[in-house]
C-alpha cells in the first residue's frame, strides 16, 4: 500500500519534472493525487480540503510557475506545510514549580491510556522524577489490577482504592502523593465515548478535583475520519494541554494526527511505538508527514530538489561564463535569487567563483537593495554592454536610482573585478573544481 | 505559520459543526426531491460516505456506479439518488450478509470452537464476554479460553467476563503458551461435554509477523485436536478504524482464516465504514456489533441499518 502510493506520486511527479513550467490544470492533478494520499492516511476529508486548497494558492504562484522542477516543489510546499501543522518542535511536559504535578490522561476506550500511564512513568523516573500512578479507572473490569501489575513488572508505585469512585481515587492519590513525597502523579481514567454524558461529566469532575498541571489525551494512530469529532469533543469538555498518538509501530499512517493538530491544536507530546513499558518515543513532525506522505525519505528528496535547483541555475551561469556572456543583467538576476534565498553569505557561496572574489568585492545585504536600483536604472544595452556606460550615462543612473556616482562607479568596478576573475577560471578549466564547491554549498 | 493559521481554528470547529446540519440538509434536501440531480449534491454524498471511512477508492467506486445509474436511468429527480445509493452499497455489503452460520444459534458440531483475533485494544475480550453470554442464555455450557498471556491482567479481566456471563474459564499463568491454553480448553471442553469454546487472544499489530505466526499455531493445534476447528474465526475491527482496517482484515485473514468480523464501539458516532471496504475487496460476512460496554451490548448486524446510519448525522 506504501509502494502503491509512492510509485503513484512518483509517476504524476515525473510527468511534471522537466517540464519547465507548471501549468494549473497538472497542478490540480498533482494536488488531486495528494489528497488521495491524505485520504488514504486517514487525515479528515475537510482537514484535506482545506489544506489542498491552500497549497493551491501557493502552487500556482510565481514560485512555482518560475521554477525549474515545479512537480519538487509543490512535493515541498506540502511536506512543508505538513511538518508546520504538526508543530515545529518538541513540547514536552509542564511541571509544576509546586510538586506533586498532576497529570491526568484521558480518552476513548483501547486507544492505549493505562500502557501509557505506565511508560510515561518510567519516562519520568528515568529523568529523576519520583511518580505515582492513580488507578481512578474504576469502570474497565480489571482496569486496576492492570495498572497494578504494570507497576509490579516495572518498580512503579501504583496507589489504588478499590471501591472508591473515581474523584475519590484522584484526590486521595494526590494526597498520598504528597505525603509520600512523590513529585509527580499520573491520573489513570477510564475510557469513555464523548457522546457519553455521565462519563465525561465524570471526567470534568476528576479535573474540577485534582486540577491537573497537564491533561493528555491519547489517541489510537490507526484512527479514521471521526477523529476530528472525538478530538473535539473531549477538547470541548477537558481543554487537554498535548496528545499521544499510539501503536505507532504498526502500518498505519497516522493522519488522525493532523485531523488532530488542525481541530483542537494542541502539541503532539509523544507517541507509543508498542506494548512494552519502554516504547515511547518523542514526537518528530517531520517523520510523521513523511509517514503520511507515504514518501518515505521525502526528506531526501526534497533536499535532492534542491541541490538539483541549484546545479541546473549553476550549469547555465557556467555556460554563460565560458562564453564570456556574464551581463550586469546576469548580475541582477543573481541578486533577484540572492533576495529569495536568505543569507547573503551562504547565496554567495553558490556563485560561481564566489569564493574566489576579492573580500571587497562582497556585498552586505543592504547594498543589495542599492544595486539592485543601478541596475534597474540602466536600459538593456546598458546591462549587456557595461563598456559603453560613459560618464553622462553614469550620473543618469545614479539620480534615477537615489545613488551617487561613487556608488555607481563602485559597482561597475566591482562588475569587472567579478567578470575578469570569471574568464580566468573560465578558461583555465578549473570548473569542475569550483562545480564541486558549489555543491558543498547548496 | 502554515495552514493551522489560515484554516483558523475556530473556522474550522465551525466547519465540523456544520458538517453535522449540512450532511442532514444535504439529504434531506435529496430525499424531498423535485431537484434535478448536480456535481455538488453528488460530492456531498461523496464526502458522506468518506466520512463513514469506507475509503476514497471504495467511494469512488460507489459513485461512480450512482453516475452511470443516473445517466442511463434518465433519472433527473434528486430524490432517486438516496435509494440508489443504498442499493449500491447494499450490494457491496452483500458479501458481508451472507454467512454459513445464523449470529446467535449454535450448529451441531460439539464442541463448536470460536478463535477471536484482532490487534490491541479493539475489543475482543469483551465481545467474547457478551457473546458467551448469549450462549449461556440459550442454555449452552461455554468455556472460554484465556490464551492472551501477554497482557497484563488479561486473565482477571476475563475472569470478570466469564462470571458475568455464567462461563468456564481455563486460564494459565502470564507468559505461558497461548497454544497449550487453547488446546488444553479443547479437550477439556470436549471431556466435559461443553457446547462453545471461545478463545480469546492477545491484541497483536498485523505487521508483527512472529505474533502473526503464533496466531497461526493455535489454529493449527486447536485443529490438530478436533479437525474443522477453529469453526469460526471473528475478527475484531474497533468502528473508529481508519484505512488500515483493510490491511488488518487481510493479513489476519492469510494467517489465521478469519471468517467473519466483529464491527465493535458502534455506539460512539465512528460509523464503521472500513467494514464496507473490506466486505468489497475480501468477502468477510460481519457478524456481530457491538454497541456498549455491557453484556447485552452485543447485536446480529443489519445491513439496512448500517447504511441508515451512515447517513444520518
Ligand atoms: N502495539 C502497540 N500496542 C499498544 C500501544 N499502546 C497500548 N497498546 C496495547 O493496546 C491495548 C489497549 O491498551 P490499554 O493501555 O489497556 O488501553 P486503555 O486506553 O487503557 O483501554 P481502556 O482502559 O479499556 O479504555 C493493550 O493490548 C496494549 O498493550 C502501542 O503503542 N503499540
Ligand atoms: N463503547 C464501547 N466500548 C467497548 C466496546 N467493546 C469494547 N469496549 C471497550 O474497549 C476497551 C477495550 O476492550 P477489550 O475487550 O479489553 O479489548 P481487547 O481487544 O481485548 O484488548 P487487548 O486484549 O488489550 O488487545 C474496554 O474499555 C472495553 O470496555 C463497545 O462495543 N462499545
Ligand atoms: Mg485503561
Ligand atoms: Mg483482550
Amino acid at each position: 500500500m506504501f509502494e502503491d502510493l509512492s510509485r503513484k506520486l512518483d509517476t504524476v511527479l515525473k510527468r511534471l519534472r522537466g517540464q519547465g513550467k507548471v501549468s494549473e490544470a497538472n497542478v490540480a492533478e498533482t494536488l488531486r493525487e495528494v489528497r488521495r494520499v491524505l485520504l488514504d492516511a486517514d487525515v479528515n476529508y475537510k482537514v484535506a480540503r482545506q489544506f489542498m486548497d491552500d497549497v493551491l494558492r501557493r502552487a500556482v504562484g510565481q514560485e512555482v510557475l518560475q521554477s525549474i522542477t515545479p512537480g519538487q516543489l509543490i512535493v515541498k510546499i506540502i511536506y512543508d506545510e505538513l511538518v508546520q501543522l504538526l508543530g515545529t518542535s518538541h513540547v514536552g511536559i509542564t511541571f509544576s514549580p509546586l510538586p506533586p504535578t498532576v497529570i491526568m490522561v484521558a480518552g476513548l476506550q483501547g486507544s492505549g491510556k493505562t500502557t501509557f500511564c505506565a511508560k510515561l512513568a518510567l519516562h519520568l523516573m528515568a529523568q529523576g522524577h519520583f511518580p505515582l500512578l492513580a488507578a481512578a479507572d474504576v469502570h474497565r473490569p480489571a482496569a486496576i489490577d492492570q495498572l497494578e501489575v504494570l507497576g509490579r513488572q516495572n518498580g512503579l508505585n501504583v496507589f489504588t482504592k478499590r471501591g472508591a469512585d473515581a474523584v475519590t481515587v484522584a484526590r486521595e492519590a494526590v494526597e498520598h502523593a504528597r505525603l509520600g513525597a512523590r513529585d509527580v502523579v499520573i491520573v489513570d481514567t477510564a475510557g469513555r465515548l464523548h457522546v457519553d454524558e455521565v462519563m465525561m461529566q465524570e471526567a470534568e469532575a476528576i479535573k474540577a478535583a485534582v486540577q491537573p498541571h497537564e491533561i493528555l489525551f491519547v489517541v489510537d494512530a490507526m484512527t479514521g475520519q471521526d477523529a476530528v469529532t472525538t478530538a473535539q469533543a473531549f477538547h470541548t469538555r477537558l481543554h487537554y494541554d498535548g496528545a499521544v498518538l499510539t501503536k505507532m509501530d504498526g502500518d498505519a499512517r497516522g493522519g488522525a494526527a493532523i485531523s488532530l493538530r488542525a481541530t483542537v491544536g494542541v502539541p503532539i507530546k509523544f507517541i507509543g511505538t508498542g506494548e512494552k513499558p519502554d516504547a515511547l518515543e518523542r514526537f518528530h513532525p517531520d517523520r510523521l508527514a513523511s509517514r503520511i506522505l507515504g514518501l518515505g525519505d521525502i526528506v531526501s528528496l526534497v533536499e535532492k530538489a534542491q541541490t538539483q535547483f541549484n546545479e541546473e541555475k549553476a550549469v547555465a551561469l557556467e555556460q554563460k561564463i565560458r562564453k564570456s556572456q556574464f551581463t550586469l543583467e546576469d548580475f541582477l538576476d543573481q541578486l533577484l535569487e540572492v533576495k529569495k534565498m536568505g543569507p547573503l553569505q551562504q547565496v554567495l557561496g553558490m556563485l560561481p567563483g564566489a569564493n574566489r572574489l576579492p573580500a571587497n568585492a562582497e556585498v552586505d545585504e543592504s547594498a543589495l537593495v542599492r544595486i539592485e536600483a543601478m541596475i534597474r536604472s540602466m536600459t538593456t544595452e546598458e546591462r549587456r554592454k557595461p563598456q559603453i556606460i560613459n560618464g553622462t550615462r553614469r550620473r543618469r543612473i545614479a539620480l534615477g536610482s537615489g545613488c551617487t556616482v561613487q556608488d555607481v562607479n563602485k559597482l561597475l568596478k566591482q562588475y569587472e573585478q567579478m567578470q575578469r576573475m570569471m574568464k580566468t577560471l573560465g578558461k583555465g578549466g578549473r570548473m569542475d573544481r569550483m562545480a564541486r564547491g558549489m555543491r558543498i554549498h547548496s | 505559520m502554515g495552514i493551522l493559521d489560515k484554516i483558523g481554528i475556530g473556522r474550522l470547529r465551525e466547519g465540523l459543526s456544520r458538517t453535522r446540519s449540512g450532511l442532514l440538509s444535504a439529504v434531506t434536501r435529496i430525499i424531498t426531491g423535485g431537484q434535478r440531480i448536480d456535481e455538488q449534491m453528488l460530492e456531498n454524498l461523496e464526502d458522506t460516505l468518506i466520512a463513514a471511512d469506507v475509503g476514497a477508492g471504495t467511494a469512488a467506486d460507489i459513485m461512480q456506479a450512482l453516475r452511470d445509474r443516473s445517466h442511463t436511468a434518465m433519472s433527473a429527480d434528486a430524490s432517486a439518488l438516496l435509494p440508489m445509493l443504498k442499493e449500491e452499497i447494499g450490494k457491496r455489503l452483500a458479501a458481508a450478509t451472507v454467512s454459513a452460520v445464523e449470529p446467535f444459534s449454535l450448529p451441531a458440531t460439539r464442541p463448536y470452537v470460536i478463535m477471536v483475533v484482532g490487534i490491541n485494544g479493539v475489543g475482543k475480550t469483551t465481545t467474547i464476554g457478551k457473546l458467551a453470554y448469549r450462549f449461556t442464555a440459550q442454555g449452552h455450557r461455554v468455556m472460554i479460553a484465556a490464551a492472551d498471556t501477554f497482557r497484563a491482567a488479561a486473565n482477571e479481566q476475563l475472569e470478570i467476563w466469564a462470571k458475568r456471563a455464567g462461563a468456564e474459564i481455563i486460564q494459565q499463568k502470564q507468559g505461558a503458551d497461548p497454544a497449550a491454553v487453547a488446546f488444553d480448553a479443547v479437550s477439556a471442553a470436549a471431556a466435559r461435554g461443553i457446547d462453545v469454546v471461545i478463545i480469546d487472544t492477545a491484541g497483536r499489530l498485523h505487521t508483527r509477523t512472529n505474533l502473526m505466526e503464533e496466531l497461526r499455531k493455535i489454529h493449527r493445534v486447536v485443529g490438530k485436536h478436533t479437525p474443522a476447528a477453529p469453526h469460526e474465526v471473528l475478527l475484531v475491527i474497533d468502528a473508529s478504524t481508519g484505512q488500515n482496517g483493510l490491511q488488518q482484515a487481510k493479513q489476519f485473514g492469510a494467517t489465521a482464516s478469519v471468517t467473519g468480523l466483529v464491527l465493535t464501539k458502534l455506539d460512539g458516532t465512528a460509523k464503521g465504514g472500513i467494514v464496507l471496504a473490506i466486505a468489497r475487496e475480501l468477502g468477510y460476512p460481519v457478524r456481530y456489533i457491538g454497541v456498549g460496554e455491557r453484556l447485552e451490548d452485543l447485536q446480529q448486524f443489519d445491513p439496512q441499518q448500517f447504511v441508515e446510519a451512515m447517513f444520518e448525522a
